[in-house]
């Protein structure tokens, strides 16, 4: 495309109260691009004022100085084939202005904060290249799932009923999973009163008889190469040992000893992982739902199991009550008590409450005359429509209650005594039972195993789940399907003990993500956070040196690598967040939109005074998903914002190159601040790890400027909360100061 | 894309986030969704949350890229101030007849804010639960999308009125707008309608109205949230006092005959929530938990686990029978300890009501042929092309929201193919 511009400046909303309109369009016009202005941009009248350049004159990269670029998106749409770029004077300089001055004249340092924004728009829209989708050479829209239990079959049946072919993989010689061994299901309708019965066949025979549904039992994933639309899967008999089992992470330090020869090579007799089985099946995405295991519960040595006969887990006892009948005296215990105090067994979650009343009405049912049904707990966990199902069971005949701390279970004669302490009784009781049933909780495969055994450079499992106690958990409230493994989604066990219903829903939801993600790719566009986005990195390889820093640093491991270390990037399993960018000492990674080149002529393009000490500058960069929407609302608030800084939107902060920071300091900033999400373990990072990188690279380049002798904090982080737009001011005040104590760069004028 | 899309649409009623959610997965696999809100904002309850449990992060960060993704998506398009009237058809043909409220502000709004500082008269703050006022011509909240403002016109002299649409230097007041209805068709709607705090009027015994120290759970949220009606600081409505003692009392209407049979899935974690919130402003102050169950499960556990250790924090299970005004201005909470048999007067300076979930359709649900259950809650009835998400569905969490919401989105798709 051949780019012809055109400049728009809006006088709108102060703008052209507070600034020197000519000014701004002096600074536009010597950035190379000649700007006109209006006096409502975003108005019918301003767009036909915009449409009509691009009619006449064939206008078709725009810059529009006016308000943020979060506001008034569809009103600056020119269409697919424009490239709009905005330049923000409304929320970071005229709203942050305070009152014009009474003399109508215009504050000097207010008009510099506006000629840097309108420069470093007109700069950006001259870096900025229509994006060309990534397309893939062809794309499979069928979807791996991989295990047949309720998720399992659940998402299987729900993305055939939507059009898509379906491999359902299961471990075991049959489908069904645990729900093969329950007697009876919870209720799943109002008034929630009656357990139902299980109807797992019927969910087994549609699986089976669906025509888009290929069903593989006693068949496992050996491993998963390849990308979203193209994912390479090998398939084994479960148990097998292959040569193209998933390959153990090797870290670029190990891979230098093992090729020493001085450790063994944990993946010898494997194929290397970055090659394609040429028998595999093509998939395009995939549904994790390999569940749970039961919990050791041997550890409570006060309960007794594996030591009293009789003393079993919910587990065991749902297939004893599956095969014939239960004994007529049974306590449910729902908690360990002594020094676990009053939380339940691990891994619990409320499924187990409900677990316990189903089996209690057992105990009740087989035993219409003498049944006895004891649940001790010490906080009944039954939420939402599950209360009724409670509320029904506490006027059930022979099924007693109550909140209680169990201190041991012993055995006596034929049968267990069972002591409990601070119960709603109001003493210490003792009493006999014929079986003590334990709450043992849901373990999830993915706590002890790889799984997804993927062949990817960073390791076959899911990252950090000692973070969420094993489960595959995406930590975002708001996003619960997100993974670090783009095009992979869990549901089921995997995620969280659930109920059938739970299950039911979240197989759903995993299905259509799935869908999402394929489809996703076949437009060549992003998943989530960044979905629809067409752009997608780019490598320069002829100057790449293999450091790796990419491969390792991709919070996605997008990143594979050939022998020699050089990247092998995997477009549709990217998220385009740029840690990749900002990672790379060569500067061979950008985007169609976003490049090195572009942020760093941005910076360039700042004025920076070498002859007045009151007009330092700071360069502050800063996350466009939570703190640069912060500094709008504190505009919007029209609080004063620091004139000495510039601010420079960026995708995330791992996205930041340290080039930009010497790009400042070089032309004379005095200062470079990044503003980006809080990182550690409630971590609000969009891309999870990016600005805890980012944190770390600038404690970096610290040290470099310390070693050219100037102050290591004229470079510094900030976490930032979205809601923390009251507090912006004052935070980049406080950086300001002590870069002005600090005095001005003293290099700067060279 | 018109109003008449193609094959495959979907209406999604109800803008919160489970709505939110719904309407961009669906709109990400390609089809054409209606997203419809009766408010004139998106975000719905979670929009006036502090922070979100176990995170302790806002929930605008969430909502931002929410609507990011819906700016982004030509697929998706959006109405306020809009509720449904009518339904006619079925799975894959429905009519749906919506109503538009007048916002008598139109698009024109960039949201500089002139109208609202000419603006004389107020209206009670709805956001804010009644907490304070509000100028009639009013952005809802400052991450309100869309970023228009609202005229409360009826609330409104003929001279402010005159006044707020002189200093509209965009054209965008606009006093005579009516009422708009049109009609939709689609394949399939997913109703995504929400939950309204329970009355806390009608749990008689806690005498809600008898003291401005009694307040809500919602109220806390916005009492401590910084775009709150006191910025944040924790006080007394009414008299501003700091408080040195709370009282929460759990299960406020919920697993109650009287009033909601189900439990409300939330207000364990936000009571712990809130205590970390007092912790923030009073590290001192006494804390009462009066509660039946401390429903933490799973993950949650970990989130209770560091407020049980807190020494100045008490928790006795009991169901509060009583709450008594005391002239200082604070209350008395009586319950029993059901484990001692003691009785329990807790005289406090702020007793805050766990109030739970009402599915927020209500009758109007019926009338429209919504199947729902004898709670209120809606039933997804794929077969009947209509689907139920988040808390219109049961009472649950974000987290769970975002599943069924995820979930109802492919049911919805299913309808069209």
């Amino acid at each position: 495309m051949k780019k012809v511009y055109g400049a728009y400046l809006c006088t709108g909303c102060g703008i052209g109260n507070v600034l020197d309109v000519d000014g701004l369009k002096d600074a536009a016009a010597d950035a190379g691009i000649a700007m006109q202005d209006h006096g409502c941009l975003c108005g019918a009248d301003g767009r036909a004022f915009i449409e009509k350049d691009i009619a006449e004159k064939g206008v078709n990269t725009i810059v529009v100085c006016a308000c943020s670029p979060r506001v008034m998106q569809q009103e600056f749409n020119f269409g697919e084939q424009t490239i709009t770029v905005r330049g923000n004077l409304r929320e970071h300089v005229a709203w942050t202005a305070g009152e014009p001055k009474e003399d109508g004249s215009v504050d000097d340092f207010l008009q510099e904060m506006g000629t840097d924004y309108v420069r470093m728009a007109v700069t950006r829209a001259q870096k900025t290249e229509l994006p060309v989708p990534y397309t893939m050479e062809s794309i499979s829209k069928k979807i791996l799932v991989m295990g047949g239990g309720i998720a399992g079959l659940t998402a299987a049946k729900e993305a055939a009923k939507a059009g898509y072919a379906v491999t359902l993989v299961e471990k075991d010689a049959q489908l069904g999973g645990k729900a093969l061994g329950w007697r009876k299901m919870f209720p799943t309708a109002y008034p929630y009163s009656e357990l139902e019965s299980p109807n797992i066949q019927q969910l087994i025979a549609e699986v089976q008889g669906d025509s888009k549904i290929t069903v593989k039992t006693a068949c496992e994933v050996a491993r998963i190469g390849g990308a979203p639309g193209q994912f390479n899967v090998t398939l084994k008999a479960a148990g097998a040992v292959t040569e193209w089992d998933a390959p153990a992470k090797v870290t670029a330090d190990q891979q230098d000893l093992i090729n020493k020869g001085e450790v063994d090579d944990p993946n010898k007799g494997l194929q290397k992982y970055t090659l394609l089985n040429p028998e595999g099946e093509i998939f395009g995405a995939v549904v994790l739902a390999t569940g749970w295991k039961p919990a050791d519960v041997s550890q409570y040595e006060h309960l007794g199991y594996g030591k009293l006969t009789n003393v079993v887990t919910n587990a065991e006892f749902e297939k004893l009550a599956k095969n014939g009948k239960v004994p007529a005296r049974v306590a449910f215990v729902q908690s360990p008590g002594g020094k676990e105090n009053d939380k339940d067994f691990p891994y619990c979650n409320s499924v187990t409450s409900m677990v316990a009343l189903k089996q209690a009405n057992y105990v009740v049912e087989d035993n219409p005359v003498d049944g006895k049904a004891y649940i001790l707990y010490q906080h009944m966990r039954t939420p939402g429509n599950t209360e009724l199902f409670y509320k029904g069971m506490q006027s059930q005949d022979g099924v007693f209650m109550t909140k209680a701390a169990v201190t041991k279970v012993a055995a006596a004669g034929n049968g267990l005594t069972v002591d409990v302490e601070d119960n709603l009784l109001g003493e210490n009781l003792q009493l006999e039972v014929d079986m003590v049933v334990l709450a043992a909780g849901m373990v999830p495969t993915t706590a002890a195993e790889n799984v997804i055994n993927l062949a990817y450079r960073q390791g076959p499992a899911f990252l950090d789940l000692d973070l969420f106690d094993g489960y595959a958990d995406s930590h975002f409230i708001c996003f619960p399907y997100e993974t670090r493994r783009t095009g992979i989604y869990t549901c089921g066990g995997v995620r969280k003990a659930e109920t059938m219903e739970e299950t039911i829903d979240d197989a759903t939801g995993a299905a259509l993500k799935a869908i999402q993600c394929i489809e996703s790719a076949n437009r060549g566009v992003a998943v989530h956070p960044r979905s629809g986005d067409q752009t997608y990195p780019d490598f320069f390889f002829s100057r790449c040196t293999q450091c790796k820093r990419c491969t390792e640093e991709c919070p996605f491991g997008a990143l594979d690598d050939d022998e020699k270390g050089t990247p092998l990037p995997n477009p549709t399993r990217c998220r385009r967040c740029g840690t990749c960018m900002g990672a790379c000492p060569e500067r061979i990674i950008n985007f169609a939109d976003y490049s090195i080149d572009m942020i760093g002529s941005m910076v360039k393009s700042i004025e920076v005074p070498d002859d007045d000490e009151e007009k330092l500058r700071v360069a502050v960069f800063v996350c466009e998903n939570d703190a640069y929407p912060a500094i709008d609302m504190s505009g919007m608030h029209r609080n004063k914002i620091n004139r000495l800084v510039r601010f420079i939107p960026v995708r995330c902060l791992g996205s930041v190159n340290m080039v930009w920071i010497k790009d400042a300091m070089s032309s004379g900033m005095d200062g470079a601040l990044l503003l980006g999400c809080k990182y550690g373990d409630d971590y609000q990072c969009h891309f999870v790890k990016g600005s805890e990188i980012a944190t770390r690279r600038m404690e970096n380049i610290g040290e470099t400027l310390g070693s050219l002798g100037l102050e290591p904090e004229r470079c510094g982080v900030r976490e930032i909360a979205i809601s923390d737009y009251d507090k912006i001011p004052a935070i980049i005040d406080e950086f300001v100061e002590e870069i002005v104590a600090m005095g001005p760069n003293p290099f700067k004028g060279f | 894309m018109s109003d008449t899309a193609g094959n495959g649409a979907v209406l999604v009623v109800g803008g919160g986030i489970s709505g939110l959610t719904a309407a961009l997965e669906a709109a990400e696999v390609g089809n054409d969704v209606f997203l419809i809100e009766k408010n004139s904002y998106f975000g719905g309850r979670v929009a006036q949350l502090n922070q979100y449990f176990p995170k302790l992060c806002p929930p605008t960060c969430g909502l931002e890229i929410n609507f990011k993704r819906i700016k982004d998506n030509r697929k998706i398009r959006t109405y306020t101030l809009t509720t449904v009237k009518s339904i006619s058809g079925g799975p894959g043909n429905f009519e749906v007849q919506l109503e538009t409220a007048p916002r008598y502000i139109n698009s024109n709004c960039t949201a500089c804010g002139d109208c609202a500082q000419v603006c004389t008269d107020e209206i009670e703050d709805a956001f804010n639960f009644g907490m304070g006022k509000t100028k009639a011509a009013y952005l809802p909240h400052e991450m309100a999308f869309p970023r228009r403002y609202v005229l409360a016109k009826e609330a409104c002299s003929a001279a402010c009125l005159d006044a707020v649409k002189a200093a509209c230097k965009y054209n965008a007041v606009e006093l005579d707008m009516q009422p708009k209805t049109f009609t939709l068709k689609v394949s399939s709607i997913i109703w995504s309608t929400g939950w309204n705090p329970y009355d806390a009027n009608k749990i008689t015994n806690l005498n809600y109205n008898s003291s401005q120290a009694i307040i809500t759970n919602m109220m806390m949220e916005r009492l401590a949230a910084d775009n709150g009606p006191t910025r944040g600081k924790i006080v007394r409505p009414g008299d501003n006092k700091e408080p040195a003692s709370f009282a929460f009392v759990q299960c406020a209407g919920s697993r109650d005959e009287n009033h909601l049979q189900h439990c409300s899935y939330i207000c364990c974690m936000a009571t712990f929530k809130h205590i970390s919130y007092i912790r923030s402003q009073y590290p001192d102050a006494k804390i009462y938990v009066f509660y039946i169950d401390l429903r933490t499960p799973g993950k949650y556990e970990h989130f209770r686990e560091k407020f049980m250790a807190d020494a100045n924090t008490t928790f006795i299970k009991g169901k509060v029978a009583d709450i008594v005004a005391e002239r200082d201005g604070g209350v008395t909470v009586v319950a029993e300890n059901a484990i001692t048999g003691a009785k329990v007067h807790q005289k406090v300076d702020l007793c805050v009501l766990a109030t739970g979930m009402e599915p927020a359709l209500g009758e109007q649900g019926k009338a429209l042929g919504v199947t729902m259950d004898g709670n209120g809650f809606v039933v997804s009835s794929p077969e009947k092309g209509m689907m139920s998400a988040g808390c219109a569905k049961s009472a649950v969490d974000v987290y769970s929201s975002g599943q069924s919401s995820t979930a109802a989105a492919l049911k919805a798709i299913q309808i069209g193919r």
